[in-house]
């Protein structure tokens, strides 16, 4: 009766939450579609390289170690946990207890005594990262567009590890208890003493609440996962495949209609043959519409690291702008816009932009496209795109550019040069080195 | 006073009926700015020197639009985009060199969607290929000997460009002792002019990017910091006598440090 009903009651919160996990990523594919369209599907090869090396073998967190073997102890334990878990789902679905221990044997205890293994390892890591963000302060964990909900998110994930691994151990060690040790998992089999004494019923709950804490960790995990900056743990894969293939590049993204508006004014007759262009559509970007569903796909895979900003000049001279805050402000904002499209169906202007109300023109005007932020990303996101395209709007649709900048572009325009100085003052070093 | 050499420039060759094997991209800053104009002159002096047909477009160059399209301002950028290419195209220019890693990535990596292919290379990358040539020799003795020399990456040579190498090689040969900054090749940091920054104050903060930068050169005990980009060069340069260190570091180019050790005048 109890495994029927718990059976039931798995097969119940499985349904609910895949209810919710589908309807919200179907959510964040919709926003994503709401960018611009933008072709990254050449070079299948070398983007399957991309991926593995950046999203699968994590190559760029290995620039700095001691973050990388924590992250790399929590992300090793997630994927072979994900074994584990198929036997759970079994159990659960099926009411059977360890399925498969019966068929593998000792393989059976080699895999569990692996991943408790691991498991200590990543609480190990956990409770690390913990202590970064919360006692240590890390400069980059601390600064002031992490506070509020970023840093609770951040805490609420960790602390959700340590109770995924409170529920493995609780479970794997009441079953040995219960079993005398018979499975002879690699850490349990050490934690036995602290369950000594205690009845079988009393074992039997414990292993039961470890299970269910487990799964309904698990569960609640996924469902929370796609309001989390988290969600890098399955977005990083498909962000590292439709990566620029040469990044960082100095090279920046051509803007054909500017082209077109040029040959049209230097040919007027051409006017005919040009595709009519689309309506409201903007040079640059005022809101997230605006950008590529790269730039959206970028914003929804960052993971708020700061590795970005840590090493943006701007940023590091005390200047507002923070690569991290372009992402978070961008996600922000399509998430706002997203809500908007479930309660309307349809997009409806809400007098708010991206540009503005989420960015300021101070913070864009302190970028130096240096590119370190571009370098620094473990999973390929390019803030330094966004920055640019919000610019280009500022410039072509505001006309709002600082003074200075406005002589620079009457000194190139007017005299080919970026000062103001006539073109004969060009050739004023060659007639100094031909005199000697 | 230094010896007089000729500096071909491209209208005049054609004239003639010739044509340079390389095209010597000046830039705004190499034409105008008199600090970089001594760049301009110590790597002409050097081309001319190893006997490269090289030409300079003079009057008829105008700026790349690089500062224009980083500020935003795409349509400036494309007008002296397609200005240029035009140029470029009627003299059939097939190779260019150019001592500014701006020109050069805007020229290299910008201008190909425009209609503009040409080989681009950094005027490093082609100091590097005349050593290794055997085509520069430098003084017996080592003008820089004992000296300290630390190379700042140019964020448009570097992370943009992958070129790191390059300029290093070419100090490796002024026996010198070469350090590295705390922050170097792609961790290196900014000096601050990218992005069209150069022409404008910097937006409020603690401090300017070039000062902070100084601190790293500073930190480095090097007696010489090595810059390959005229907009470095002015911002370290204006760093190190904020620091008021002007009399114990000097900022000098790649270009000019080659030219002083082969001793081909200034």
């Amino acid at each position: 009766m109890a495994v029927l009903v718990q059976q039931l009651l798995f097969l119940i919160v499985l349904g609910i939450t895949g209810y919710l996990v589908s309807r919200k990523a179907r959510e964040i594919y919709r926003n994503i579609r709401l960018g611009k369209p933008d072709d990254r599907t050449n070079e299948p090869g070398k983007r399957l390289r991309n991926m593995l090396l950046l999203a699968f073998g994590q190559k760029k967190m290995f620039q700095n170690l001691t973050p990388a073997l924590l992250h790399l102890c929590v992300y090793v334990a997630f994927l072979i946990t994900q074994i584990e878990l198929i036997e759970i789902f079994v159990d659960g679905a099926f009411g059977t207890h360890r399925f498969f221990y019966p068929y593998l044997g000792g393989l059976y205890t080699f895999i569990i005594s692996f991943i408790e293994i691991l498991s200590v390892l990543a609480f190990v890591a956990t409770i690390a990262f913990l202590s970064r963000r919360n006692l240590l302060k890390l400069p980059r964990f601390t600064m002031k567009e992490l506070a509020g909900w970023p840093m609770l998110d951040a805490n609420l994930i960790l602390i959700g590890e340590i109770i995924l691994i409170i529920g493995i151990f609780s479970m794997n060690t009441a079953d040995m208890t219960l079993h005398h040790g018979e499975y002879g998992f690699a850490v349990s089999q050490w934690l036995m003493p602290l369950f000594a004494g205690f009845s079988d019923g009393t074992l039997h709950l414990l292993e039961r609440f470890g299970w269910w804490l487990h799964i309904l960790t698990v569960f609640g995990f996924l469902a929370y996962l796609p309001y989390s900056k988290h969600l890098h743990i399955l977005l990083a894969f498909p962000n590292s495949y439709f990566a620029d293939l040469t990044s960082p590049s100095g090279k920046i993204t051509n803007m054909p209609r500017i082209t077109q508006e040029i040959n049209l004014m230097l040919n007027p007759s051409s006017v005919a043959d040009a595709p009519p262009a689309a309506e409201n559509e903007r040079f640059g970007a005022k809101d997230v519409q605006d950008l590529s569903w790269k730039n959206l796909l970028d914003a929804y895979s960052c993971t708020e690291c700061g590795r970005c900003t840590a090493a943006c000049p701007a940023n590091q001279t005390g200047k507002k702008l923070s690569p991290r805050k372009i992402m978070m402000d961008t996600r922000d904002r399509l998430e706002e816009l997203g809500q908007h499209l479930n309660k309307n169906g349809q997009d409806v202007p809400d007098g708010k932009s991206l540009l503005h109300d989420y960015i300021s023109p101070e913070e864009l005007r302190a970028c130096t496209t240096c590119n370190a932020c571009v370098q620094e990303c473990p999973v390929s996101i390019n803030p330094l795109n966004i920055i640019i395209e919000l610019r280009r709007y500022l410039i072509l649709e505001e006309a709002n550019s600082p003074d200075e900048w406005n002589k620079m572009f009457n000194n190139v325009e007017h005299s080919g040069a970026v000062w103001q100085l006539p073109a004969d003052k060009r050739i004023t070093w060659i007639q100094e080195i031909e005199n000697g | 006073m230094s010896e007089p050499i000729q500096v071909p420039v491209m209208a005049d060759l054609m004239a003639k009926g010739e044509k340079p094997d390389i095209l010597f991209w000046v830039g705004c800053a190499g034409s105008f700015d008199q600090r970089a104009q001594r760049i301009t002159k110590a790597f002409a002096r050097i081309l001319h020197h190893t006997g490269i047909k090289f030409a300079v477009l003079g009057m008829e160059e105008t700026c790349t639009g690089d500062p224009a399209r980083r500020a935003g301002n795409e349509f400036l950028f494309q007008m002296q985009a397609l200005t240029n290419i035009q140029t470029l195209n009627m003299y059939e220019v097939t190779k260019i060199v150019t001592t500014c890693p701006h020109c050069f990535n805007t020229l290299k990596n910008e201008y190909p969607e425009l209609g503009g292919n040409y080989e681009v290379i950094h005027h490093t990358q082609l100091l590097q290929q005349l050593i290794d040539e055997g085509r520069i020799k430098l003084k017996e003795g080592g003008t820089f000997k004992g000296k300290r020399i630390t190379y700042h990456d140019s964020c448009y040579l570097g992370r943009a460009n992958q070129i790191y190498e390059a300029p290093r090689k070419v100090l490796e040969l002024l026996d010198a002792e070469l350090v590295e900054m705390k922050r170097c090749r792609t961790k290196g940091l900014c000096c601050g002019a990218g992005g069209a920054q150069m022409f404008k104050e910097d937006e409020p903060g603690r401090i300017h990017v070039n000062m902070e930068r100084t601190e790293d050169v500073l930190q480095s005990n090097a007696n010489v910091v090595a810059a390959a980009c005229p907009f470095c060069n002015t911002m370290l340069t204006d760093g190190v006598k904020y620091h008021d260190k002007q009399d114990e570091i000097h900022v000098l180019d790649i270009a000019e440090l080659i030219a002083q050790a082969a001793d081909l005048g200034e």
